[in-house]
């Protein structure tokens, strides 16, 4: 049978075009991913800002036209499906996105996104019916109609206002939740619920999550498979506790050992990271390995092109990193499979200021 | 962050240390801040007091809307209306800051009590160079200065926060989120306060770039002895940089202890839940789910203002309100358990 979800060689370019023919930003470079349709899988896309992990679940969403490669949805190629086909993706395919506070319309009771949805796929023929359908996913996420589906989107808190997200991806019955930093804007007494429902989804509904985030420490609590981008290409994949506990690339582990330890007995791991003047080499080198200008292990041979995976563990574990080049190589370098246009300045981001906000923030709180 | 640089008021670092006494910078006794609604004052902040000590950070946590940038708000005498401080006195370095008018006031703030905003770095002006940011800051507070000397001091401090001296006719968006971020803790030193509010200063960075504002916010208070309230909801990043943690929940102060006495050892049950659902990169560990709501602070139940959550409520709870009692020295807490 066909996987539920495939990437293949996916490349994002934004820019170009006539006039900007000089100024394009690679966004993604060659990514591949699957998702097995049996048992349903947490697959965590991990990154800083603008590592390009917003612009893969745009890309799966639909949101923006991929430049080059494919998605593949159960066997189909997400680009040449019939309206029909179109349809059912969108069914199938559902999105939380991370701010649960922006996506209601203050105007509508909250039973309004409910009715939407029942309207937009014809799912129940009679109010009765439908009603059933919303009392049913909110049930599996912990809420009761009569107590939520009247109010105004200010009268809920942002755990319920997200949880009440999750139960409308979930009345559609969908085998695939693209959930982008579902919690970083939700308090942290809450998260644990959250993740918790994203877990029972998955078990006991067979719903599979393409979880994306820029913190691991969630990650390692309920994923299966992680990615790990830097500036558009994977850094290091594998199975989340096996990259997690013994990270290989000199990224992955510099943002391991920077993750604050909640213990005060413990002080940050690793070395002082970085001086001013690296700061600006976040802007990387026009070819060659992204990180080559941060790298302390960096080598003559990292400039030449883009290293490919290297296999440097169980679980499927690859990193990106002529430091384990004596190991098979597991998928060959970017560079090889679609190489950039000449002009391209690797950069993501467009400013070099950009380059290290994360997405809007976390005013949610401990 | 290797620039040599003499901080202008060693001596302020030095006597603490020397001296081991805690000279008590800010003492905020009894403080309320309502905010009036149609149906019923919200209480944001009720019945508040805690200490700040020379040198020291105290980092405040809780949920959001807690009541912790209200706090923060209320020190600075910057709420809002329809919020005000309706009780309760602010002692900085024992003067009183709730009676002040707003002159007085702005000769406190900035000079004895700076402000890290939320999303500081937004706060930068975009069309103006960071030095002349910075001499605005000070030529405000202090008058008109010798040019020379003025740039040589804005050179000194960007050192002392690790900054490069090419920044200086340089525009905020020529500089990236942890640049602009150190520029904003330059801004809050320049003129030497005794204490710096910094309200979610690393909320809007990644983890790296984070942990580089926080060794700078940690090195500034080693070298100028200077006190701060550390706002924050980032558990792990609380137990990196403050010395002392203060948790607040529903407008109320419900534990007070070194931070390393609070993570071994949390009385409070509020405190407890907290750190026990903290999700950690060591151990992969079953996830702490918690039920119920925060009551509506427009009806406060008699009591202890954590009964509706508690797991360990008892019927003395629903009577009467804990006070915040040293139960241990150094550790208070507002909680019946340990009457």
């Amino acid at each position: 049978m066909a996987p539920l979800l495939e990437i293949k060689n996916a490349t994002k370019i934004y820019g170009g075009g006539f006039f900007h023919a000089k100024n394009v930003t690679v966004a993604l470079q060659d990514f591949d991913l699957t998702i097995d349709d049996r048992p349903a899988t947490i697959t965590t896309i991990a990154g800083e800002s603008g590592s390009g992990k917003t612009t893969l679940a745009n890309l799966v969403l639909g949101f923006t036209k991929i430049t080059s490669g494919q998605i593949v949805y159960k066997g189909v190629d997400v680009g040449t499906m019939n309206k029909q086909q179109i349809m059912e993706y969108r069914r199938e395919v559902q999105a939380v996105f991370q701010d649960p506070y922006a996506v209601y319309n203050p105007f509508y009771r909250v039973k309004h996104i409910f009715d939407m949805v029942l309207k937009n796929f014809k799912l129940a023929r009679t109010k009765d019916e439908g009603r059933a359908l919303i009392e049913d996913a909110l049930n599996v996420v912990g809420m009761r109609g009569e107590e939520v589906l009247e109010k105004y989107p200010h009268q809920l808190s942002g755990g319920q206002r997200q949880r009440m997200m999750v139960a409308r991806a979930y009345l559609l019955k969908p085998r695939l939740i693209v959930a982008d930093e579902p919690v970083s804007m939700v308090d942290a007494s809450l998260r644990a619920m959250i993740l918790d429902i994203m877990l029972r989804l998955r078990d006991e509904h067979n719903i599979s999550f393409l979880y994306i985030t820029h913190d691991l420490s969630t990650a390692y609590q309920i994923g299966n498979q992680i990615y790990m981008l830097y500036q558009g290409a994977v850094a290091e994949s594998g199975g989340t506790t096996e990259v997690i506990e013994n990270p290989k690339h000199p990224y992955v582990q510099l943002l391991i050992d920077s993750i604050p330890v909640p213990d005060p007995t413990i002080k940050w791991g690793g070395e002082d990271v970085l001086t001013l003047d690296d700061e600006q080499l976040r802007v990387s080198v026009s070819s060659g390995c992204r990180f080559y200008g941060r790298c302390k292990h960096r080598m003559d041979v990292c400039l030449v092109k883009h290293p490919p995976q290297f296999a440097v563990g169980p679980e499927h574990h690859v990193a990106a990193c002529y430091l384990y080049d004596s190991a098979p190589v597991a998928a060959p370098s970017p560079d090889d499979v679609s190489p950039l246009p000449a002009n391209a300045t690797v950069r993501t981001g467009n400013q070099l200021g950009d380059l290290y906000e994360k997405e809007p923030e976390d005013t949610g709180l401990v | 962050m290797t620039t040599q640089i003499n901080p202008r008021t060693p001596a302020r670092a030095d006597t603490a240390a020397q001296s081991g006494s805690r000279e008590v910078v800010l003492d905020v006794r009894n403080l309320k801040v309502y905010y009036s609604t149609p149906t019923g004052d919200v209480r944001a902040v009720d019945d508040v007091s805690f200490k700040v000590y020379q040198g020291e950070i105290l980092g405040l946590v809780g949920e959001s809307g807690c009541g912790k940038t209200t706090t923060a708000m209320a020190i600075l005498r910057m709420v809002q209306p329809p919020g005000g401080i309706v009780g309760g006195q602010i002692l900085l370095d024992e003067t009183d800051l709730v009676p002040m008018n707003e002159k007085e006031l702005r000769d406190i703030r900035w000079n004895a009590l700076a402000l890290i905003p939320q999303g500081a770095m937004n706060s930068l002006n975009p069309i103006m160079r960071i030095s002349d940011q910075i001499k605005e800051a000070i030529e405000t507070h202090e008058g008109k200065q010798n040019g020379r000397q003025l740039k040589e001091r804005i050179l000194t401090l960007f050192g002392l926060v690790g900054l490069p001296s090419r920044i200086y006719d340089m525009y905020p968006h020529e500089l990236s989120g942890g640049m602009k971020q150190r520029v904003c803790i330059a801004m809050a030193i320049v003129l030497n306060p005794s204490l710096i509010i910094a309200d979610e200063p690393t909320s809007a960075l990644d983890v790296v770039v984070q942990r580089v504002v926080g060794q700078t916010l940690l090195d500034v208070k080693e070298r100028l002895g200077v006190s701060m309230i550390l706002i924050g909801h980032d558990m792990g990043l609380q137990a990196q940089l403050v010395d002392r943690l203060a948790v607040m929940y529903a407008g109320h102060m419900v534990e007070i202890s070194p931070v390393s006495t609070i993570f071994r050892d949390p009385l409070h049950p509020y405190t407890q839940l907290l750190i026990e659902s903290i999700p950690s990169i060591k151990e992969r560990k079953p996830l702490k789910l918690t039920e119920g709501l925060t009551h509506d602070l427009r009806n406060p139940p008699p009591g202890c203002i954590f009964q509706e959550r508690c797991p360990k409520v008892m019927d003395i709870c629903r009577s009467a309100k804990p006070p915040l009692d040293e139960i241990k020295p150094d550790h208070y807490v507002a909680c019946h358990l340990y009457d």
